[in-house]
């Protein structure tokens, strides 16, 4: 069926690029921002094409060793919470998927409640500082928040669909349970492993609120931005003697921040893109 | 008849000789179930302490030493003089945010699908998910920009329009307009993904009988997806009063914290600011206990109408 191009298409064509505008108009502005000189950014903040550039925003943030711990602190609770949730998610989630495991039932029933209700805001938060004395700890980045449930039961729709005749063949030969959830079915996993490492990491990178709550004297990279969007001024050391004429305002960093702070998303946009689609469909399967 | 035979002879029982056989998978399993009681079911049991005047002080004693109170902490807590205000936002921001929120993704799904050029389609829709996926801290910044007073929007019409520092439910409305601009296009997929189980052939046979193309929107498309609609609107209802500290914290400036303010932050306000525990876990508990009326309520109506169910 060929189909004709009528004036109703080029309008949806106008409205589509506009709304391509707004929404990438704010992100080229604050990159734009990032790249200026601070004192000219104050006469008029609305362009997306450096006027001055400079890159002494980045340098003071690059210098600034309280932006450097934060980012540190970011990276790290990235790259081990997302290594520790997939192993533990996908672990659990072979468990759960195997019919003649004993608990097959009680387990999962056991963790899909807690997907509709949870204990709310007060109860973790003492659960966390006041029982088990979290607070301040990297630990807190880890453990409470280290296996959603809704990722798991993805792993487990997804070995589900997996053929047994390996795992049985594998049994066959000797092997152990967890060697057959290693070395057989986590091979096999690969894109449902995928997604929810992405899932993991993205959550992870951009979680603000535990340090919020928990531990505010570990502050990550999302904390730090949202401590000078607080600060009406800021107190800005001009490092030693190095050249005076740079001014810098707290808005030219927190712009620079940002732009560190949103890089990795973009970087691994394209994938986020095809896995999280896929876990999006994945997950409108239920059993 | 069939599958419930092949459930029966799959089942395992529980022996000690079983146990022993499954060792590993018991090995794989246990330390998450541990650790799922620990941080999913203790603070569920930790309900208890809205009926109790649980103070700092207090909190260490076993639980049937601290005192009982009864109702008491949800009558201090709507005698609040907080409460009012904060009830209005939270039902204000979300009633809008359903709204506009839902009409938006619709349109804008309806629009995709409408969409002829497939790669302009693409690109449209790969650059609308981008905002879901950054933090709202930096989705707050950003707003700040776009927003504040001498901002893009003040400096593009020349005008103050004190968006973000007008003490009035003009914020409530940012905040929405904020919180759509993020999240439109990643909402738009699942309706896109009920669009495409739509059946071509309903629209061939529409082409033929002489329809345009908004009335095939009207009669194929719409009607295609209410069932989605639907299933969306009562989880959305179920969830009104649970509109999230993060992001109300995150746009909000102590100019207009008076109509940014709502349940969710007021019980953290009150129980951990004021360490209040009782209060706040009432506070927490009355949100869940509306929540859930609200979810049959809505789910009722859409049965009253003859609509597909949730539950």
């Amino acid at each position: 069926m060929r189909k004709k191009i009528t004036a109703i298409d080029i309008i949806l064509l106008l409205v589509f690029l506009i709304i391509i505008v707004i929404t990438l108009y704010p992100f080229l502005n604050v990159l734009a921002i990032s790249f200026n000189d601070a004192t000219d950014t104050i006469k008029n903040i609305n362009f997306i094409v450096p006027r001055m550039f400079t890159l002494s925003n980045y340098k003071y943030v690059f210098k600034d060793s309280d932006f450097i711990m934060p980012f540190v602190t970011s990276v790290s609770r990235t790259l081990i919470g997302t290594l520790i949730g997939v192993v533990t998610t996908s672990m659990l989630a072979y468990t759960l998927s195997r019919k003649d495991f004993v608990f097959h039932k009680p387990f999962t029933i056991l963790f899909v409640v807690t997907m509709y209700v949870g204990g709310g805001l007060i109860p973790e938060y003492l659960l966390i500082m006041r029982t088990l004395h979290l607070g301040n700890n990297f630990l807190v980045y880890i453990i409470p928040g280290m296996i959603w449930v809704y990722n798991m039961i993805l792993v487990r729709s997804y070995i589900d669909g997996l053929p047994t005749a390996l795992q049985e063949a594998a049994k066959i030969d000797g092997a152990n349970d967890f060697q057959i959830w290693y070395k057989i079915v986590m091979p096999l996993c690969t894109p449902v492993v995928a997604t929810i490492a992405l899932y993991y990491a993205v959550g992870q990178w951009n979680a603000f609120m535990d340090t919020y709550l928990y531990a505010q004297k570990l502050p990550t990279l999302q904390f730090k931005m949202y401590e000078i969007m607080n600060q009406a001024t800021m107190k800005l050391d001009v490092h030693g003697s190095t050249n005076v004429t740079t001014a810098i305002t707290p808005m030219s960093i927190r712009m620079a921040v940002t732009v560190v702070a949103t890089l990795p998303i973009v970087i691994v946009y394209p994938f986020l893109q095809k896995y999280f689609i896929g876990g999006m469909t994945l997950g409108s399967v239920k059993d | 008849m069939s599958s419930k035979k092949l459930k029966a002879k799959t089942k395992t029982r529980l022996s000690l000789w079983t146990l022993w056989k499954q060792r590993y998978l018991l090995a794989m399993s246990i330390p998450f179930v541990i650790w799922l009681i620990i941080f999913k079911y203790i603070p569920l049991w930790g309900w208890t302490m809205a009926f109790q005047n649980v103070k700092p002080s207090t909190f260490n004693k076993p639980i049937f030493q601290r005192e009982f109170v009864g109702f008491d902490n949800f009558v201090k807590a709507f005698k609040d003089r907080l409460f009012t205000q904060t009830m209005i936002n939270t039902l204000g921001v979300s009633i809008i945010g359903i709204a506009i929120g839902t009409l938006s993704a619709i349109v804008f799904a309806v629009m995709l699908n409408e969409m002829k050029f497939r790669r302009f389609k693409k690109v449209t829709q790969t650059i609308s998910y981008l905002p879901h996926f950054v933090s709202w801290v930096i989705i707050a910044s950003i707003a700040k920009n776009v927003f504040n007073d001498g901002g893009v929007i003040d400096t593009l019409f020349k005008t103050n329009f004190h968006l973000m520092s007008t003490n009035s439910i003009l914020i409530w409305f940012v905040i929405v307009f904020i919180d759509i601009w993020k999240e439109v296009g990643w909402n738009a997929i699942i309706y896109l993904s009920a669009m495409a189980g739509i059946d071509p052939g309903l629209y061939e046979a529409a082409e033929i009988d002489g329809a345009n193309r908004l009335q095939r929107i009207w009669h194929i498309t719409l009607p295609g997806i209410r069932p989605t609609i639907i299933v969306l609107l009562i989880m959305s209802i179920g969830g009104a009063l649970n509109v999230g500290m993060e992001r109300q914290m995150l746009l909000s400036n102590p100019l207009v914290e008076q109509h940014t303010m709502v349940l969710s932050w007021f019980s953290y306000k009150r129980g951990i600011g004021n360490s209040d525990y009782g209060l706040g876990t009432a506070i927490g508990v009355f949100q869940s206990a509306v929540g859930i009326t609200l979810l049959l309520i809505a789910n009722k109506i859409a049965g009253l109408f003859g609509e597909d169910r949730l539950i």
